[in-house]
């Protein structure tokens, strides 16, 4: 290992590097190429898996949403086609069988108004909702707040509405929170706006209102449209989906198998197809990467071979004047390793560079298709060291070549 | 310094041999000064390449120093090669991307001497040979004279037992041929064992003895007027 500090070494490496330019440049540009498409591919493919993340936003991914359909079974003395509705009942069952799997459970109901507020008037969604539902999406409160408990307790007339319904229905510059609007004729208190949500939107624009006074208003009795079902840490949420919905068939009479009176939307599932195309694509990526590291190693040690051919009668020479084999191997591989490792580190800076570029053109704003885009630093390292140890090996062929050729023969070599 | 006995050495060409060295004897003391004599394909090549342990023999016995050479894998015959013997060729065989300074410290490199204290001898030698002048100069910055003194000069910086040149005035003129004819025998005069291939006659009669090759033996062996002069 002592050669590899000597400053000898290394001028005999400089002195050979710069006498055969041509071949330095092409030889790191094969190289340069790999890891340059390594670099840029992993960051490409990060970034994209970023912009998925992006896309699942402030929404809890652990979710299921539940609803009724009717049944298609007869069940009990049940016909088949019967409609039912879930109620506040489900709800407390749920929430006393699933203690420890559960972690947030939102009943909801929904309706569409017509909402005024002085001259001016849209058709919107009405939302009955706890407040736990901040929690499963968090709202971007522009002002004010959302509903809370008290406003559930004591059958609060207010509301929560959002920016666009806010523009829709005030005058530039108006202050909201604290004015009424007329809800079905009703008159609510404005206690928060909110912004538009970072990816999913369950709701759009929605005038949110308190779960109890929803019910009383649009005389619901315990009835609810539907629920959201948020799993504890460490669930496996689809296993939790169908326990719930076989749960929610005994207590409505329904057939345990009977597909189609419960709808039900796992969000967890479709985010681990998500990532499952997201894997594929990184495997894609490590594959290309990794075999164009590989063809840009064999460039090398292809262009070390033909110089080493050239080079034979300075070889020669060498060995006359008292170059030992091994001497001549150690010094056509460390040219090989020492051209991986600057054609290595300038695809690497070149890479990062695409990256960046990538970053602040498309890589920022609502819709950018790749967000933050960048590789790991251990992943640059891992791949960089392979590439010096696949340098290494490939120079092990033109370094035998080297010495196999008897000095004599080298010699004559004109 | 050199002893040879009954050596023979052949080249397969295909499916025959050509038998090149016939049984050769040569014993060459110290300090000598020979030339081997001989037209292409006398068989003179080979018995330097033998000599200078670029090539390996069939049969015979070889001794370098008094050391046999038998069974030489690389690495020993180029330890003996740089401790040994220095080589003058007839195409100078410097490396073209280094300087004369460089061409010349190179052996000392192999030697493991460290940059500094190789560059002081090789300068040393450069001087020798009136070139210190042309030190950082490439050698395509040289005339033929000054590449052969350049290359003689890295054959001396050793300190080797033996000098083996290889016609080493085959490129050159008739004024550089006397230069570097000069040089060799101011080396052999200080005591260095110089050991010339030539086809020249003129080359030849400079040096102190004459072993004429013919088809793979020696004809004749002796002493010129040079040797007697002395």
């Amino acid at each position: 290992m002592k050669f590899l500090f000597d400053s000898d070494t290394w001028q005999e490496i400089y002195g050979s590097i710069r006498k055969n330019k041509t071949r330095t440049i092409i030889t790191i540009i094969g190289v340069l190429w790999g890891i340059f498409l390594l670099v840029v591919l992993l960051g490409a493919a990060r970034g994209m898996e970023n912009g998925f993340k992006k896309v699942f936003g402030d929404f809890a991914t652990n979710s299921v949403f539940v609803w009724t359909q009717r049944t298609d079974t007869p069940f009990k003395g049940f016909q088949k086609g019967r409609r039912f509705r879930l109620n506040m009942n489900d709800i407390e069952a749920l929430k006393s069988e699933y203690k420890d799997e559960i972690k947030l459970l939102a009943p909801r109901n929904q309706t569409n108004n017509l909402i005024v507020h002085n001259f001016k008037s849209g058709d919107f969604q009405v939302s009955g909702d706890y407040p736990v539902l901040d929690q499963i999406q968090k709202k971007k409160l522009i002002s004010g707040r959302f509903i809370n408990q008290n406003d559930i307790l004591s059958y609060g007339k207010v509301t929560v509405i959002s920016e666009d319904m806010y523009k829709q229905l005030f005058d530039k510059g108006e202050v909201a929170i604290g004015q009424y609007i007329k809800i079905n004729a009703i008159n609510y208190k404005v206690i928060g706006v909110y912004g538009p949500s970072n990816g999913i939107d369950l709701d759009g624009d929605t005038a949110y209102i308190p779960f109890s006074t929803f019910r009383k208003v649009y005389n619901r009795a315990n009835k609810i449209d539907w629920m959201v079902i948020t799993g504890a840490e460490g669930i496996d949420i689809e296993q939790l989906e169908s326990d719930v919905l076989l749960t929610l068939k005994s207590l409505h009479k329904v057939h345990p198998e009977d597909e189609r009176a419960f709808g039900s939307f796992n969000l967890g599932t479709q985010i681990e197809k998500f990532m499952g195309f997201l894997k594929g694509m990184q495997f894609l990526t490590w594959f290309v990467g990794i075999a164009t590291l590989i063809a840009g190693v064999f460039a090398i040690g292809n262009i070390l071979l033909i110089t080493v051919k050239e080079r034979t009668k300075e070889i020669g020479i060498r060995r006359a004047l008292g170059a030992t084999p091994k001497s001549i191997r150690q010094q056509i591989i460390l040219e090989a390793v020492f051209l991986t490792t600057v054609a290595g580190m300038l695809g690497i800076v070149f890479g990062s560079l695409i990256l960046y570029i990538i970053d602040s053109t498309v890589g920022s704003g609502e819709d950018a298709a790749l967000v933050n885009p960048t590789v790991n630093i251990p992943i640059i390292f891992v791949a960089f060291a392979t590439l010096i140890v696949l340098g290494t090996l490939i120079g092990l062929i033109p370094a035998h070549m080297a010495t196999i050729v008897k000095p004599i023969e080298a010699l004559r070599e004109e | 310094m050199i002893e040879i006995k009954k050596l023979h050495k052949s080249y397969p060409i295909g499916k025959d041999s050509l038998h090149v060295l016939k049984g050769i004897d040569l014993h060459i003391k110290e300090g000598e000064f020979v030339s081997i004599m001989g037209s292409s394909g006398s068989g003179k090549s080979t018995l330097l390449n033998i000599v200078g342990l670029l090539d390996v023999h069939d049969e015979g016995e070889y001794y370098l120093n008094g050391q046999l050479i038998k069974d030489m894998n690389e690495k020993k015959a180029a330890i003996l090669r740089n401790k040994f013997l220095g080589f003058v060729f007839q195409s100078f065989n410097l490396i073209s991307y280094k300087t004369a300074l460089e061409n010349v410290a190179l052996p000392l490199y192999y030697k493991g001497m460290n940059r500094k204290e190789r560059l002081k001898v090789a300068l040393e030698y450069l001087e020798k040979v009136g070139l210190k002048e042309w030190a950082n100069h490439l050698p395509n910055e040289l005339s033929g004279g000054q590449k052969q003194r350049v290359a003689i000069a890295r054959a001396l910086v050793t300190k080797p037992k033996v000098v083996l040149a290889d016609e080493p005035t085959g490129a050159l003129d008739s004024t550089t041929t006397d230069s570097v004819m000069d040089l060799l025998k101011d080396i052999n005069d200080e005591g260095m064992t110089v050991f010339v291939i030539t086809h020249e006659e003129e080359v030849a009669e400079q040096t102190k003895r004459i072993v004429r090759l013919k088809d793979g033996v020696i004809i004749s062996d002796e002493y010129t007027k040079a040797a007697k002069a002395v």
